[in-house]
C-alpha cells in the first residue's frame, strides 16, 4: 500500500485496537494510543525520507476511484506544505497523549473513548492535508468536526456543551457555504469538458470573473470560519475555554490550520482573479485580527481565553502572509502555521499543567510560580517567548518572513502588523509576570514541579522551538517548491524591490 | 363484439400481490382467534411485500414498457420507485409489531366504556395490517400510472388508509383522532384539488393520458388558460401529499398523531411515492412548459425549505421536530423535480431512498423510548439518553446526522447530487437557500444530539424498551445503509442512474 495512505490508516489501526481493549484497564489503553501515535509518527518520517526535495508537484501520491457517477475519487498526495503540516500532526499527537496522560479522566465518558477520538480526529486531519481531490477534502474537513465536538463536549470544563455546538454549528455552517461553492466548481468542470474534482485539474478551469468572486467568497467565509480569522472568530475562546488542553492543541495547533492551508491551496490556486480583487480587503481583515487578538489578549484574566487570543492574533500574521501573494509571504505564512502549532502546544501543555494544579484557569490565581516550580515557569517562559516572537525561536523567523513579504506589496499593512509584535510582548510579558513572578500567591506553596512524564512531553516541543529558530532552512527548504507552484498558479509574481530604483 | 385489453398481468404482479396480502389479510382478521392473529398477519405482510420486492426486481429489466391499456406504465423510474417503497415499507412493518403502540379496538370511542372493555379482556384488533397493504398498493401504483384517473385511484387507495390508520394510536387517542380527522379532511380537499386540475387538463387535451396531454401541449402550443388551471391544481393535489409549504399544515400533526410506527412508515413511503408521480407527470406531461411552472416550483421549494427550518427550531416534540424536518427535506427534493433531467431523477431517487430508510429508523427509535406510561416525545427528558442506552442515541445521532447532510452518511450524498443536479441546471437560487437552510436544520438536528449526550440524565428520564428481535433488526438495516451508502454511493446510485428511464 501506498506509504500516505498506511500514514492515513495506522491512526484508524490504532482506534479499532482501542475498541477491542478492556474498558476498565486505562493503562492499556493509554499504551495503546501512544504506541499508535508514534507507529504514526514513524511512517510519517518515513514519507519525509522518501520525499523528493525541490521537486513540484504532488507525490507519493494515489488515486482510486470512489464515487463514480460523479468522478470522484480517494486521491491524494503532498507537496511540501501538506508534508510539514503532516508531520505537525503526527508530532504533536504523541505529544498530547503523553501531556495530557490523565485528562480524559473526569470525562463524561470511559478514557478509551477519549483515545479513540483522539486517534480518529488524527487520521482525518492527515487525510485532509493529503487529498488532492476536492470532494474528499470537503469530506473530511466536515467530519473532523465530529470527533471534536464530542472532545469537547464530553471532556471538557465549564459551559462544554454550549461551546461543543457553538464550535460545531459555525464549522458546518462554513462548512455547507463552501459546499455550494464546491458543486459550482464541480458542474463548471462538467460544462467545459468532463466533471472532476481533482485539484490540479480544476485549477486549469476557465472561469468568469463574477463567477470566482461567489465561489471565491464560499471558500473562504468556511476557511476564515476555521481558521479563525476576525469577524468569524467568536466559537475560538469558548471552544478554548472549555476544552482538554490536548484537545486544545488539537484544535489550534492543526484543526485551526487546515483554514488557512485551505486559503492557500484552494482559494490562491482555484480562484486567481478572485483573490487579487478581494486580497486587499483580506488583508485589512487580518490586520483587524491581528489587533484586536492581541488587545483582547492583554485583558484577559482566563489563561486559556488569553491563549486563544493570542491565537486569533497570529492567525492574522499568517492570513496576511497568505494574501500578500510574494514567495516570502506565503513561505513565511507556511511556516507560521508549524510554528505556531508547537508554540500554541507549548503554551497548552504548560497552561494545562498550571491549572491542573491549582484548579483554576484565572492568571491572578497563579503568581510566584517561578520559585516553587522553576521548571514548569521556564518552559512556560519559553513558551511565551515564542509567542511573541523573539530572536532565535521558530515564530520569529515566520513572522519576520511575513513581514517583509507584506512589505513589498502592501508596506502599510506591514507596518500596521509590526504593532503586533509590540503588543504580543505586551500581554506575553504580562501574563508571565502576573502568573510566574510577583509575591507568591496563597495555594500554590504545596504545587510540585513537572514530573519526568510532563518533562518527556515538553522537551520535543522546546526543542521544535528552538531548532525551527536557530535552523529553519529545512523546513523553508521544504515549502519552498510548494510555495513557487502556488504563486504560478494564482498569476503573482514577486515586485521588484523598491531599493534597485 | 369486444376482445379484451391485454392487462400485462407480470408487469401488474407487484401491486396485485400485495392487494391479495391484504385481502388474506381482512379474511385472517375475521376468522382467526386472537391467540394467533397478529403473528400471522405481520408474517403475510411480510410475504407480500417481500414477494412483491422480488418480482420487481425481476421485471427490473423491463424499463420500457405500457400495461394495463397505456394506464400505467413500467419503466426504470416507476421500477426504482416501486422497489424502494418496498424496501422501505418492509422494514417499516418490522416497528409494526410493537402492538402495544395501536388502539385495541379502533372503532371504539375514546375512553369509553367499550374501549376499556376491550383494554382489559386484552382484545387487539389487527386491521392496521390489511390496512397498510392497501396502502402501499396505491403507493405502487401511484408512480406507475399514466393517465389522470389512474392517478387518482392510486392517490385514494393509497390516501384513505392512512387516514384511518393514523387515528389507532393507543395512548393519546384523542389527539390521534384529531390528527386522523385533520388528515382526512385537509386530504379529500386536496383530492378535490387535484381531480379539478384533471378535468381542466381533459378540458385541454381531450384526453386522460399523459402522453396525449404531452403532445397536445407540444402541438397546440403552451398558451392556453385550461392547461395552466389544470397545471396549478394538480400541483396543490401533489404538494399537499409531499407536505410542502404551504401545504404543509397537516404534517406535524399528523406525525404526532399518528402511531409512531405508522409515523416512519407514511413519512418514508408516502414520499416516495408522491415524488415518483409528480416527477413522472411534469416531466412526462409538462416537460414542454417548464420554463412556465418553474418559477412557481422554486418558490415554493425555497420556502418549504426554509419555513420547514425555521419552524423546527422551535419544537420541543420529538415527532413534531422529525414533522418540520420532513418539511424541510421535501423542500430539498422538490430541487430534485425542478432540475427537471436525469440528473435530477437519479439524485431524487437515491434522496428518497437515503431519506427513507433514515426516517423509520428515527421512528423507530422514537417507539422505543418510553416511560411507565408509554412512549415519551418530549425531547427535555430525552436528556442524557446516551449515559443509559449509547447504542440507541449513538443510532439516533446516525440518523440525525443524516437528516443534517453530514459527510460519510447517506443524506449528504442525497443532498450534495440534488443540489448539483439543481446547480446544472440553472436553479443557483435553490442551491443556495439550501445551504442556509440545510444550516439552520442543523441547529435543531444537533440540539437533540446535545440533549442525548450532553445533558444529564434528571430523575425523570426515559428509559429505552428492551426491543424485540424484528424491532432491533429494523433499526440495525435502517443504520447500516444509511452508513454504507454514505460511505460508498454506488451500490445504490449506479443502480438508479440507470434507472432513470420514463415512458413518454
Amino acid at each position: 500500500m501506498n506509504l500516505l495512505t498506511t500514514t492515513i490508516l495506522l491512526p484508524l489501526l490504532g482506534t479499532l485496537a482501542l475498541a477491542l481493549a478492556p474498558r476498565g484497564n486505562t493503562r492499556l489503553i493509554k499504551i495503546i494510543a501512544l504506541i499508535s501515535s508514534l507507529v504514526t509518527l514513524v511512517s510519517s518520517l518515513l514519507m519525509l525520507t522518501k520525499y523528493k526535495f525541490g521537486v513540484t508537484g504532488f507525490q507519493l501520491a494515489s488515486s482510486h476511484s470512489w464515487f463514480k457517477v460523479f468522478n470522484i475519487n480517494y486521491a491524494v498526495g503532498i507537496d511540501g506544505l501538506a508534508l510539514v503540516l503532516i508531520l505537525l500532526t503526527t508530532v504533536l499527537v504523541p505529544i498530547v497523549v503523553v501531556g495530557g496522560w490523565n485528562e480524559a479522566e473526569g470525562g463524561r465518558w470511559s478514557v478509551k473513548t477519549f483515545y479513540m477520538l483522539i486517534l480518529a480526529l488524527e487520521m482525518f486531519l492527515v487525510a485532509v492535508f493529503a487529498a488532492t481531490d476536492l470532494f474528499l477534502f470537503y469530506v473530511i474537513f466536515e467530519v473532523m468536526l465530529i470527533p471534536v465536538y464530542f472532545l469537547i463536549g464530553g471532556y471538557g470544563r465549564g459551559d462544554r456543551a454550549a461551546a461543543a455546538l457553538k464550535f460545531l454549528l459555525y464549522s458546518l455552517f462554513g462548512g455547507l457555504l463552501m459546499l455550494a461553492a464546491v458543486i459550482g466548481l464541480f458542474v463548471i468542470s462538467l460544462r467545459q469538458g468532463h466533471g472532476s474534482f481533482d485539484v490540479t485539474t480544476l485549477s486549469h478551469l476557465k472561469i468568469s470573473h463574477n463567477t470566482q468572486d461567489w465561489l471565491f467568497l464560499g471558500f473562504f467565509i468556511a476557511f476564515a470560519i476555521k481558521a479563525p480569522l476576525f469577524p468569524f472568530h467568536t466559537w475560538l475562546p469558548a471552544a478554548a475555554r472549555s476544552a482538554t488542553p490536548g484537545t486544545s492543541i488539537l484544535v489550534l495547533g492543526v484543526l485551526d490550520k487546515v483554514g488557512t492551508y485551505g486559503m492557500i491551496r484552494f482559494c490562491l490556486t482555484l480562484f486567481p482573479e478572485a483573490t487579487k480583487t478581494f486580497a486587499p480587503y483580506i488583508i485589512v481583515l487580518s490586520l483587524l485580527s491581528i489587533i484586536y487578538g492581541a488587545f483582547l489578549a492583554i485583558g484577559q484574566k482566563d489563561l486559556n481565553s488569553l491563549i486563544a487570543f493570542t491565537s486569533i492574533s497570529h492567525f492574522g500574521f499568517i492570513v496576511l502572509g497568505i494574501f500578500a501573494l510574494t514567495s516570502q509571504g506565503i513561505t513565511g505564512a507556511s511556516l507560521y502555521m508549524v510554528n505556531h502549532g508547537f508554540s500554541t502546544a507549548a503554551l497548552f501543555l504548560v497552561g494545562g499543567w498550571m491549572v491542573q494544579r491549582r484548579k483554576s484557569t484565572q492568571v491572578e490565581d497563579f503568581g510566584g510560580l517561578q520559585r516553587i516550580t522553576p521548571v514548569m515557569a521556564w518552559c512556560f517562559f519559553i513558551a511565551g517567548l515564542s509567542a511573541l516572537a523573539l530572536p532565535g525561536l521558530s515564530s520569529f523567523v515566520s513572522e519576520f518572513l511575513v513581514l517583509i513579504g507584506t512589505f513589498t506589496r502592501y508596506p502599510a499593512a506591514a507596518v500596521i502588523g509590526t504593532l503586533g509584535i509590540i503588543l504580543a510582548a505586551l500581554y506575553v510579558l504580562i501574563l508571565v509576570q502576573r502568573s510566574l513572578h510577583g509575591p507568591l500567591q496563597e495555594g500554590n506553596e504545596e504545587t510540585p514541579d513537572l514530573n519526568w512524564r510532563e518533562k518527556v512531553a515538553i522537551a520535543p516541543v522546546i526543542l521544535a522551538l528552538v531548532l525551527l529558530g536557530f535552523y529553519p532552512k529545512p523546513a523553508i527548504h521544504l515549502i519552498d517548491p510548494a510555495t513557487s507552484q502556488i504563486m504560478l498558479a494564482a498569476g503573482a509574481s514577486d515586485p521588484t524591490p523598491l531599493a534597485g530604483r | 363484439m369486444l376482445t379484451t385489453p391485454a392487462l400485462d398481468y407480470n408487469l401488474l404482479a407487484p401491486i396485485l400481490i400485495v392487494l391479495g396480502g391484504a385481502l388474506l389479510g381482512v379474511l385472517v382478521e375475521g376468522f382467526i382467534g386472537k391467540a394467533y392473529r397478529a403473528r400471522i398477519q405481520i408474517i403475510i405482510a411480510l410475504i407480500a411485500v417481500a414477494t412483491a420486492f422480488g418480482w420487481v426486481i425481476s421485471i427490473r429489466t423491463k424499463i420500457s414498457q405500457v400495461a394495463a391499456v397505456d394506464s400505467v406504465s413500467i419503466d426504470g423510474g416507476g421500477l426504482f420507485m416501486q422497489g424502494a417503497i418496498l424496501a422501505l415499507a418492509f422494514v417499516a412493518l418490522l416497528f409494526f409489531t410493537q402492538n402495544d403502540h395501536f388502539a385495541p379496538q379502533a372503532s371504539a370511542l375514546p375512553g369509553s366504556i367499550e374501549e376499556a372493555e376491550a383494554i382489559r379482556s386484552g382484545l387487539q384488533m389487527t386491521e392496521i395490517y390489511p390496512l397498510v397493504l392497501f396502502a402501499i398498493a396505491g403507493m405502487l401504483l401511484f408512480p406507475v400510472a399514466h393517465d389522470l384517473i389512474t392517478l387518482f385511484v392510486a392517490l385514494e387507495v393509497l390516501s384513505i388508509p392512512l387516514y384511518i390508520i393514523t387515528g389507532l394510536a393507543r395512548r393519546r387517542r384523542l389527539l390521534s383522532q384529531e390528527a386522523a380527522l385533520k388528515y382526512f379532511l385537509l386530504g379529500a380537499y386536496s383530492s378535490a384539488f387535484f381531480l379539478f386540475g384533471g378535468a381542466f387538463l381533459y378540458g385541454f387535451s381531450g384526453s386522460l393520458s399523459l402522453g396525449v396531454i404531452r403532445t397536445t401541449v407540444a402541438s397546440t402550443g403552451a398558451n392556453h388558460i385550461f392547461l395552466y388551471l389544470g397545471v396549478l391544481f394538480i400541483s396543490v393535489g401533489l404538494l399537499f401529499k409531499v407536505g410542502a409549504v404551504p401545504f404543509h399544515s397537516w404534517t406535524p400533526d399528523v406525525y404526532q398523531g399518528a402511531p409512531t410506527p405508522v409515523t416512519g412508515f407514511m413519512a418514508a413511503c408516502t414520499k416516495v411515492a408522491a415524488f415518483g408521480a409528480m416527477f413522472r407527470i411534469f416531466i412526462v406531461a409538462f416537460g414542454a412548459i417548464q420554463n412556465d411552472w418553474r418559477p412557481l416550483f422554486v418558490g415554493v421549494a425555497i420556502i418549504t425549505m426554509a419555513g420547514g427550518a425555521i419552524a423546527a427550531i422551535v419544537q420541543r416534540d420529538v415527532k413534531r421536530t422529525l414533522a418540520y424536518s420532513s418539511i424541510t427535506h421535501a423542500g430539498f427534493l422538490l430541487a430534485g423535480v425542478i432540475a427537471l433531467s436525469k440528473a435530477g431523477l437519479t439524485s431524487l431517487m437515491f434522496y428518497l431512498v437515503a431519506y427513507g430508510f433514515a426516517t423509520i429508523g428515527a421512528f423507530g427509535i422514537v417507539t422505543l423510548v418510553r416511560d411507565s406510561t408509554g412512549e415519551v416525545n418530549d425531547l427535555n427528558r430525552w436528556a442524557g439518553l446516551a449515559k443509559k442506552s449509547p447504542g440507541v442515541a449513538s443510532a439516533f445521532a446516525l440518523f440525525l446526522m443524516s437528516f443534517g447532510g453530514i459527510p460519510l452518511t447517506a443524506g449528504f450524498i442525497a443532498k450534495f447530487s440534488i443540489f448539483t443536479a439543481a446547480y446544472e441546471s440553472g436553479n443557483i437560487a435553490i442551491v443556495v437557500v439550501g445551504v442556509i437552510s440545510s444550516a439552520i436544520a442543523l441547529f435543531f438536528y444537533l440540539r437533540v444530539v446535545l440533549i442525548m449526550f450532553f445533558k444529564e440524565p434528571t430523575d425523570d428520564t426515559v428509559s429505552v424498551a428492551v426491543p424485540s428481535f424484528l424491532v432491533s433488526a429494523g433499526i440495525v438495516i435502517c443504520f447500516v445503509i444509511t452508513l454504507v451508502l454514505g460511505v460508498y454511493p454506488n451500490l445504490l446510485f449506479n443502480l438508479a442512474n440507470t434507472m432513470t428511464t420514463l415512458v413518454p
